[in-house]
């Protein structure tokens, strides 16, 4: 069946290429002819791939969706549609509805302080120059299929760009929201750079509104000049049929300082590819990952740190809790190259497995060709300790209570790294809730559920009843 | 002090292989290549049963449509299976009765290699099956094992006289279509060792088989069966070498050991083939299947390796434990040095009731070698209260080398608790610092840090074997400096 959905997109490229060319400079045109080949040649990945053993596509492959080519005419207000429910929560939301840029018609967005933001099909025409320089520069080295067809396909995304010695005062948080009546494939390409010795907070949301199974493929390419601090928060609130796959590349020059959080809560099919190339002395990486994920639900977490250059420190945190039959899949790999000496990279993975159905399969994976380096990971699975419990229960806590009291705590300590105070309060909040069962996928969470009066709309032929 | 550190890296790196000398003794061998004439030539030279070629051509039609694995962190260059030859074996002029009448050219041989047969059984009490160019030339002390009931010959033996066992558990750790070098061995194998230890007895002598390649463009292909029925012990060791030579030889066996309801196995193995020259040139490639099955309950099996030889090793000593109470084991120290390349570690397959495994792995490179950890823990789901902890530690010695983990963990049941830890670190100046102001030598300082390094392992083995562990250990790095 695979090869039937890519038969479909091989012949609605063909037959779309003007469409998804458009006003592509040559250079992206080429780029776009190279990369639809090496789809067509890596196809889609499949669990023989070493990366992708533990996450099998086919199923969710096998269902039927719809592309589009053209945004849809119709006028969406969007402070209508999405609402980000986190109190307090001051932030400049810019939007994707169905995988297209919502003020596509109005010129790039820019700030009193330089910083630009917007579509980014239109930053191609207004800055080529900026866009051509690092373009696929990053995601480039990660070949598979799926980045490869993104890069063939993707029309819109976002665009950002923050100039040298700019600390941006407001988060910026980018929203992808999926609401259509159909199967949506969804592929959205963004690309944000920040300058020398520039600070920048982005929370990175995908949002489904809709009980339709959809496929997202996202590649976003974030370059970090000398100096530069990103904030990085990847969250999403999907239903439960819903695929996504996430890949981020960042690229770290010296003495930049990155700190990411991939907080998986809702969603059928997450796939967090995370991939860090430290090439400058002195750069930071700290990522971080949370999931908690029941049902079916499967949850992938991809992270490659690449210590390029020496004197570079890296400290991976991933920890899960997971109930029913639902699976995660934790594949770290730490590459520290022949010159790369003076190297810190740490990496742990913790996971608590809930019940007998659920499935943990964790490679924590050092690759290491210099000498002067410290390196070192962990990995457990496990239950909650049963000491602990004994000693919460010793003090009169009923086991249920003991029991979320752990599953929190345990969770904690993602959590409380997160510096974002109003956002670190709404995920505790969630978390707690999602321990206590609830959190019911209807709720619409993640950044939402505050929002208790939220009217869904079925549409139902009233003259057939 | 940098300067002296390099002068003692060179004296090490001049260090040469001492077991790289050729017996000269009158050889018979299979014309090169490999085909269903070639098997049929074997299993008719050793005058096997039908049920033994037709599990070797069963092998050979699956490996047949099998390509050789390439997901291991090695540099393998081709290996032309047409090249090698399939069977060599010291021309026999009869049956040999007594230790007497076996070729003193052999002897000679052995002897230079320590393994002393006659002494051997005189003096330490091993029983040593000695495998020379894959056929086994002498097994000692049969006819005291006889005594407790204890079957301990060659595997062309036991075929011979104890076919029902063979038939029974040939074949059902390691299937024949395993994986490629299985399928070869199986396809092609000469000789090797077979033991069964009866119900209730313990071994009371330390089983050994020593191996050795010698004839030139030969490859060797043995198979070790070990059976250890209910409520059995026995230690088992295992050593090898093999001459120095400019090309490569392979190595492909095949280790399956059965452990039944409250039988224990300990498997050690020195591990000493010809690594090749300081250019990596020559050497044995070593692919090796081992696997150990905990049949019953309450039963287990340990590996312990020591892995100092070869050019390339490839090796994952694994345990399957399907019996309710069952105990795996690995210690593994893995050294690497000039151009050797290691990709080796262990499996774990939890599948009965409160299963306990434990891994640790050492791992030293020096030189431009490259030295991986490959593991696989995993709980199936029924597996419940299993429990392991895995530990796998890199030092590295100089900056030209490589150190790579690649644990798996598979976990799919709640009430297991599955551990995984791994450092990778060099020889820290505080640590030589202390030693040099006390007056050690720089030289000896490392050899006492390695070893201390690797002593969790070492501790593990029998002690006519630590004794040579640790030699070999001193060898292969004293004086490489992180």
């Amino acid at each position: 069946m695979e090869t039937v959905l890519k038969e479909k997109i091989s012949e609605l490229f063909v037959k779309n290429k003007f469409k998804i060319f458009n006003n592509d400079p040559d250079e992206v045109k080429a780029l776009r002819e190279t990369a639809f080949a090496d789809f067509l040649r890596l196809d889609f990945p499949t669990i023989k791939w070493e990366a992708w053993k533990n996450t099998d596509l086919k199923k969710v492959l096998d269902r039927d969706y719809n592309f589009y080519f053209e945004p849809a005419k119709e006028h969406i207000d969007i402070e209508k549609v999405f609402q980000c429910e986190v109190p307090d929560f001051d932030t400049h939301i810019i939007s994707l509805y169905n995988g297209w840029y919502v003020y596509r018609d109005k010129p790039l967005t820019k700030l009193p302080d330089g910083t630009i933001l917007g579509s980014f099909a239109r930053a191609m025409e207004e800055y080529p120059e900026i866009i051509l320089k690092h373009y696929n520069q990053y995601a480039k080295e990660n070949k598979n299929g799926l980045n490869s067809l993104n890069t063939a396909y993707a029309q819109d995304g976002i665009f950002i760009y923050v100039p040298d010695g700019v600390e941006t005062y407001k988060t910026i948080q980018m929203v992808n929201i999926l609401n259509k009546e159909d199967n949506l494939f969804v592929q959205n390409r963004n690309l944000v750079i920040v300058g020398k010795n520039s600070k920048l907070t982005l929370v990175h949301c995908d949002d489904s509104h809709n009980h339709k199974s959809s496929f997202t493929n996202t590649v976003t390419e974030v370059f970090m000049d000398e100096g530069a601090k990103v904030d990085h928060y990847k969250l999403q609130n999907l239903n439960n049929i819903t695929s996504l796959i996430n890949s981020t590349f960042f690229y770290q020059s010296a003495n930049s300082n990155l700190t990411s959080f991939a907080i998986s809560l809702n969603g059928g099919l997450i796939r967090n590819d995370i991939r860090i190339t430290l090439d400058g002395e002195g750069s930071n990486a700290d990522i971080n990952g949370l999931y908690l994920v029941d049902k079916e639900q499967h949850v992938d977490n991809q992270v490659f740190v690449d210590h390029a250059k020496p004197g570079c420190t890296s400290n991976e945190l991933f920890k899960g809790i997971l109930d029913d039959q639902s699976t995660a899949v934790f594949n770290g790999h730490i590459l520290v190259r022949k010159d790369a000496q003076k190297t810190n990279a740490y990496q742990k993975n913790r996971n608590v497995l809930l019940s007998d159905k659920a499935t943990v399969n964790a490679k924590p994976f050092l690759e290491i060709y210099a000498d002067d380096v410290k390196c070192s990971h962990g990995a457990t699975v496990g239950q909650l300790d049963d000491e602990a419990m004994f000693y919460i229960k010793s003090r009169g806590i009923s086991e249920y209570n003991a029991k979320l009291l752990l599953m929190y705590a345990f969770a904690a300590e993602v959590i409380n790294k997160i510096t974002i105070v109003p956002l670190k309060d709404r995920i505790d909040d969630l978390v707690k809730k999602r321990l206590r069962g609830e959190l019911a996928i209807c709720d619409q969470c993640v950044l939402h559920c505050r929002n208790q009066e939220k009217i869904y709309d079925f549409n139902i032929d009233m003259s057939k009843i | 002090m940098e300067k002296d550190n390099n002068n003692i890296i060179q004296e090490v790196t001049r260090n040469d292989y001492k077991y790289g000398f050729v017996t000269n003794i009158e050889m018979e061998t299979a014309p090169k290549g490999l085909n269903e004439d070639i098997i049929r030539y074997i299993s008719n030279k050793k005058n096997e049963p039908d049920f033994m070629l037709q599990f070797r051509l069963k092998a050979y039609e699956r490996w047949k449509n099998m390509i050789q694995p390439n997901w291991a962190h090695l540099k393998v260059p081709p290996i032309d299976y047409n090249e090698i030859i399939y069977y060599a074996a010291p021309k026999k002029k009869k049956e040999l009765g007594s230790l007497d009448e076996v070729d003193p050219e052999l002897l000679a041989t052995f002897s230079k290699l320590g393994i002393s047969l006659e002494e051997q059984k005189r003096l330490s009490g091993v029983a040593v099956d000695a495998v020379f160019d894959s056929v086994s030339v002498k097994t000692t002390f049969s006819e005291t094992l006889q005594k407790h009931g204890i079957i301990f010959c060659s595997f062309s033996e036991a075929v011979q006289k104890h076919p029902d066992l063979v038939k029974q558990y040939m074949g059902s750790v390691v299937p024949p279509g395993d994986n490629f070098f299985a399928a070869l061995n199986t396809a092609v194998f000469t000789d090797g060792s077979f033991c069964y230890i009866p119900k209730g007895v313990r071994c009371p002598v330390e089983l050994s088989t020593y191996f050795r390649i010698n004839s030139a463009g030969t490859g060797q292909f043995e198979r070790t069966l070990i059976i250890a029925d209910e409520g059995s012990y026995v230690s088992y060791m295992e050593g090898c070498t093999a001459p120095q030579r400019d090309e490569n030889q392979l190595h492909a066996a095949v280790v399956e050991i059965v452990a039944l309801k409250d039988a224990q196995v300990k498997y050690s193995t020195v591990q000493n083939w010809y690594p090749g020259d300081k250019n990596g040139k020559g050497g044995v490639y070593n692919f090796v299947t081992k696997r150990g099955m905990c049949k019953g309950n309450n039963s287990k099996i340990s590996w312990t390796q020591v892995e100092t030889g070869s050019a390339i090793t490839w090796k994952y000593p694994s345990c399957v434990l399907l019996g309710d109470n069952s105990v795996g084991e690995f210690y593994s120290v893995a050294v690497t040095n000039h151009h050797q390349q290691a990709d080796t570690g262990s499996k774990m397959t939890h599948i009965g009731k409160n299963t306990r495994s434990t891994i640790i792995s050492k791992g030293i490179s020096s030189g431009v070698g490259n030295n991986s950890y490959r593991g696989l823990v995993k709980i199936l789901r029924r597996a419940e209260n299993s429990r392991n902890f895995s530990q796998c530690d890199s030092l590295l010695l100089g900056d030209k080398c490589g150190a790579h983990t690649f644990p798996y963990i598979d976990a799919q049941n709640s009430t297991s608790i599955v551990e995984h830890e791994a450092t990778t670190s060099k020889i820290s100046d505080d640590q030589l610092f202390y030693c040099k102001q006390r007056g050690i030598s720089t030289e000896n300082a490392i050899g006492l840090i390695v070893n201390g390094y690797a002593r969790e392992v070492l501790k593990q083995l029998p002690m006519e074997f630590a004794v040579e562990a640790q030699k070999l250990l001193t060898i292969s790095l004293e004086g490489s400096v992180g």
